[in-house]
């Protein structure tokens, strides 16, 4: 496998020490990495999931809007910053490998790399508590 | 493929009694092609040097800049051939998102930091962006790659007829990783030097020295010893000396380098004024 963009190792070790759920994905919309925080909402190890293309991430979690309406990949924030090159922001409901419901606000931004290199693309995200 | 070591030193020129056998010069390779194409890695102070031996024979000269800390150009201003009228040097740096590599340097070169303006230099000069990827100068093949250093850095692979040089003089491969080294494939420089004949690389600190500098863009020797391990490097030369470590501290941690493991590598420490011929056997 080639070695990954600086930028994107930076990244992953970033999101290895930190403490809110963090998703990272190449630029081609492969799943590269989730961190600890994220495997507690997502309901499954990084280590047993892997890496994964698009169109499986993008399902696997079963997203549907807050009205409960399946969400298509190219409404997920990630999926609009990977496609789009610009951040974006949604709240929604998955459902964790794990079976469990959540309702989860995420942010994305695109990585851009220096001289044009569009390297992936980062989401953010945190459980929404039930009102 | 010949590769001189013009400069070891790191951060600091350590010039002095106690630096005389591995050299007090700041960070700077000269690596000449069987062609006769000349490579310049790095403008450290060990540039100077080299510039007094380079004659009207070089017609062309390339300067490649890993980055651009003081200890990388501040040999610059006094590389002879720049104040040659009609001498064409090209220097490349690494891209930055704010400023070109013009206006980055005349921050050096110009006053009140030096007397001399970067535009007023009598050579034939051109900068340019190092291209991130592959390109070729005479008969050198060259790939850059940004590596793990503060602020936007370069490591070089340099080939030539199958003979291959991988230059990483600041590098940090092993921060933020748990256990170092990890998979190749999330190993910052990882493709410049596996495999290489030879291996030039940051040594900078000793392993107690590394836990109080973490962050800064640097390794230990068990570190680049580790990262020429999974590389498969032929041969590895520690490099970019500590300026506080004089000739006998190096001497030791050399010694505990090599006895430490079984090094699947020839070691041969950083010596300013050493040369290694690429492509045959001979070194010295």
């Amino acid at each position: 496998m080639p070695q990954q963009a600086i930028e994107v190792i930076l990244m992953r070790q970033l999101a290895s020490y930190l403490a809110i759920p963090i998703f990272l994905v190449n630029s081609a919309g492969d799943l590269l990495f989730y961190n600890e925080p994220a495997e507690a909402l997502l309901g499954h190890r990084y280590e047993e999931t892997g890496e994964m293309p698009l169109v499986k991430w993008a399902q696997i979690f079963q997203p549907t809007s807050e009205d409960g309406f399946p969400l298509p990949p190219e409404a997920l924030p990630l999926v609009i910053a990977l496609q789009q090159h610009r951040a974006a922001h949604l709240v929604f409901q998955i459902r964790g490998l794990d079976g469990v419901h959540r309702t989860i606000e995420a942010t994305a931004f695109p990585l851009e790399g220096q001289g044009g290199r569009h390297l992936g693309a980062v989401a953010i995200f945190w459980e929404v508590p039930p009102s | 493929m010949k590769v001189t070591l013009w400069g070891t030193r790191g951060s600091l020129a350590a010039p002095g009694p106690e630096t005389l056998r591995y050299g007090g010069n700041t960070s700077c390779v000269e690596v000449r092609g069987e062609d006769g194409t000349l490579l310049v890695l790095d403008a450290g102070t060990g540039i100077r040097c080299l510039g007094e031996t380079l004659g009207p024979e070089a017609s062309r000269i390339d300067l490649l800049l890993t980055h651009l800390h003081m200890d990388h150009i501040q040999g610059l201003g006094f590389f002879e051939p720049l104040n040659r009228p009609g001498q064409e040097v090209h220097i490349w740096g690494p891209p930055s998102t704010t400023l070109d590599l013009r206006s980055r340097l005349a921050r050096y070169l110009s006053p009140p930091l030096f007397p001399v303006r970067l535009r007023d230099l009598p050579c034939r000069l051109t900068l340019h962006n190092v291209p991130l990827g592959c390109f070729e100068i005479g008969g050198l093949q060259i790939v850059a790659a940004l590596v793990l250093h503060p602020g936007p850095t370069v490591g070089y692979r340099i080939t030539e007829n199958g003979a291959s040089l991988a230059y990483l003089p600041d590098h940090e491969p092993a921060l933020g990783v748990d256990h170092f080294p990890g998979e190749p494939d999330w190993m910052s420089g990882f493709e410049l030097a596996a495999g290489v004949d030879l291996l030039i690389h940051d040594a900078q600190y000793t392993p107690a020295e590394y836990l109080t500098h973490v962050g800064w863009g640097h390794s230990a020797l068990p570190q680049a010893i580790a990262f020429a391990t999974r590389a498969g490097v032929r041969r590895l030369v520690p490099f970019h000396h500590d300026p506080a470590h004089a000739d006998q501290l190096l001497d030791r941690l050399f010694d505990e380098g090599r006895i430490g493991s079984k090094l699947p590598f020839e070691f041969i420490p950083g010596r300013e004024g050493a040369i290694f011929e690429l492509g045959k056997r001979q070194s010295s």
